[in-house]
């Protein structure tokens, strides 16, 4: 068996090669459905990365999990970009976070019964991209607090149930009042006030061993 | 003056904003200590080396960098200080699935860095051409590989790198394709410059392409760096050498083929690349055991 390529710094420059126009937008504006995840990221000391990408994967709000091609859609006249097609769900969102480490994505809400985005997290300093899952479970004011929203999605969900009880909110999107936007900071580490790091997410961990 | 110096007794007895904002100040502060006071290289080489002798002793060596690497500074406060959470095989993981990209999404200029402008760049013009595996060995078709590079002079057409060498108006250093069948990629470029970084003092990058992957997994997912062969600059660069594993870092570099070079055109470099990670279409190693 091959042995792995491993990993590299995203480094500073990617700015003008991965992010695209509309890579936060996987829906059109004003799409009835659509539900607008946004957040910081912030690193040890509690200040923002300016200089991070995100990108997020989810099935359709069917559950399928085919997605679709078109996210980078091209205009074959200009070389530019063209735009997804409203009519194709891509399930795919790339966007860079700004001066303040703010990203902000408009899609449509994952499954019920998996209600969940995963976020790959890259950034300049960085050796090696972080997985973590941003949950839209729970509608505002529909339950008491984090703890019974975090009781409820783990009673579903094998990934969140692995997580430390204690650690699970971070793992939590929250709802504003109206319902539609949700709010998901990331935190590479425990900030300067004991700010919780959010919990990454191991995938590699079933690697063969080494033959 | 309507400024005045921070109570030092506000940072470390109370905790309204009087702390945050002494807390604030003094990271300023210590960075920009830090930027003025750059690290040697031979202590950066010294740094490097003993995280690889540590990681030597590790029974357990993965082939990625530890996300931990002292000596490429600005991993410092970017790396989580707990270990990722191991996730149990759940055969309903999103991950397991990724997203698709199709013709639409590439043109068939996009994968020749040379012919992006309406004249041609200056450089040493190469062809970079591999295959893209998964870790069972099988080709990834039809995904998409994006690349991005500085130019022949070592200058990346980006605002923040603003170091004096020249940017080239014929030159972007963006390119992306999709693998065909058999994994393949190939791109059309010209070498990239080496170029000085503010890591440390004298701190200069090996001449390299990002690359950027996709599996049919989202766990696959790979950005990496490729480098070429024979640079002296190898040893100096804590980037390349936050792969502690000698043979890993090894798979980093691309091999001169002759072959692949054009006679009175280009020269050509072959690079393979094996995606990590565990896929719905790929047999789960856990039940070999």
């Amino acid at each position: 068996m091959p042995l792995p390529t491993p990993s590299q710094t995203v480094g500073p420059f990617y700015g003008y090669a991965l992010p695209f126009p509309g890579g936060g937008d996987l829906v059109p504006a004003g799409h009835p459905d659509a539900v607008t995840l946004h957040g910081r990221v912030l690193d040890g000391a509690g200040d923002p990365l300016p200089d991070a990408l995100l990108e997020t994967w989810q099935a359709a709000p069917d559950g399928g999990l085919a997605g679709r091609p078109g996210s980078l859609r091209r205009d074959p006249v200009t070389g530019g970009f063209a735009g997804r097609r409203g009519t194709d769900f891509t399930g795919f969102g790339r966007v860079a976070t700004d001066a303040d480490g703010h990203w902000e994505i408009r899609t449509l809400p994952p499954p019920a019964r998996a209600p969940y985005l995963a976020v790959c997290l890259f950034a300049r300093g960085l050796t090696h991209h972080l997985f973590t899952r941003a949950y839209l479970g729970v509608p505002a004011g529909e339950v008491a607090s984090d703890e019974v929203a975090a009781g409820e999605v783990a009673a579903g969900d094998a990934v969140f149930a692995a997580v430390p009880a204690d650690r699970r909110d971070t793992l939590l999107a929250r709802a504003v009042a109206d319902g539609r936007t949700y709010r998901f900071d990331i935190r590479i580490q425990e900030g300067p006030r004991g700010e919780k790091e959010t919990v990454f997410l191991d995938f590699l961990a079933a690697r063969p061993a080494a033959g | 003056m309507t400024t005045t110096a921070p109570d030092p007794a506000a940072s470390t007895t109370t905790h309204g904003p009087a702390a945050s904002t002494a807390t604030h100040e003094q990271a300023t502060a210590h960075e920009q200590a830090a930027a003025t006071a750059l690290p040697t290289q031979r202590r950066i080489s010294a740094e490097i080396a003993a995280a690889h002798e540590a990681a030597g002793r590790d029974p357990v060596r993965s082939p990625h960098p530890p996300r931990d690497f002292a000596p490429y500074r600005s991993s410092a406060l970017r790396h989580p200080r707990l270990p990722p959470v191991r996730v149990p095989a759940d055969p309903e993981a999103a991950e397991l699935y990724g997203p698709v990209f199709g013709r639409t999404d590439v043109t068939d200029l996009d994968a020749d860095l040379t012919r992006q402008h309406t004249g041609e760049p200056l450089g040493e013009r190469i062809t970079v051409a591999g295959r893209v595996l998964d870790r069972a060995g099988r080709p990834v078709a039809g995904q998409l590989v994006e690349i991005w590079q500085a130019n022949a002079s070592g200058r990346y057409a980006h605002q923040r790198d603003q170091h004096p060498a020249p940017l080239d108006p014929h030159f972007t250093g963006v390119g992306r394709c999709l693998t065909d069948r058999q994994g393949a990629y190939r791109f059309t470029t010209v070498k990239p410059g080496a170029y000085p970084w503010r890591n440390h003092e004298n701190a200069w990058r090996p001449a390299h392409i990002h690359f950027s992957l996709f599996g049919t997994a989202f766990t696959q997912r790979l950005v990496t760096q490729m480098y070429f062969p024979g640079d002296p600059l190898f040893p100096y660069d804590p980037i390349l050498q936050s792969v502690t594993d000698p043979a890993a870092r090894e798979r980093l570099v691309a091999t001169y083929d002759h072959g692949l070079s054009t006679p009175e055109w280009s020269l050509g470099y072959r690079w393979d690349i094996v995606l990590d990670g565990p896929a719905a279409t790929l047999p789960d190693p856990e039940e070999d055991r």
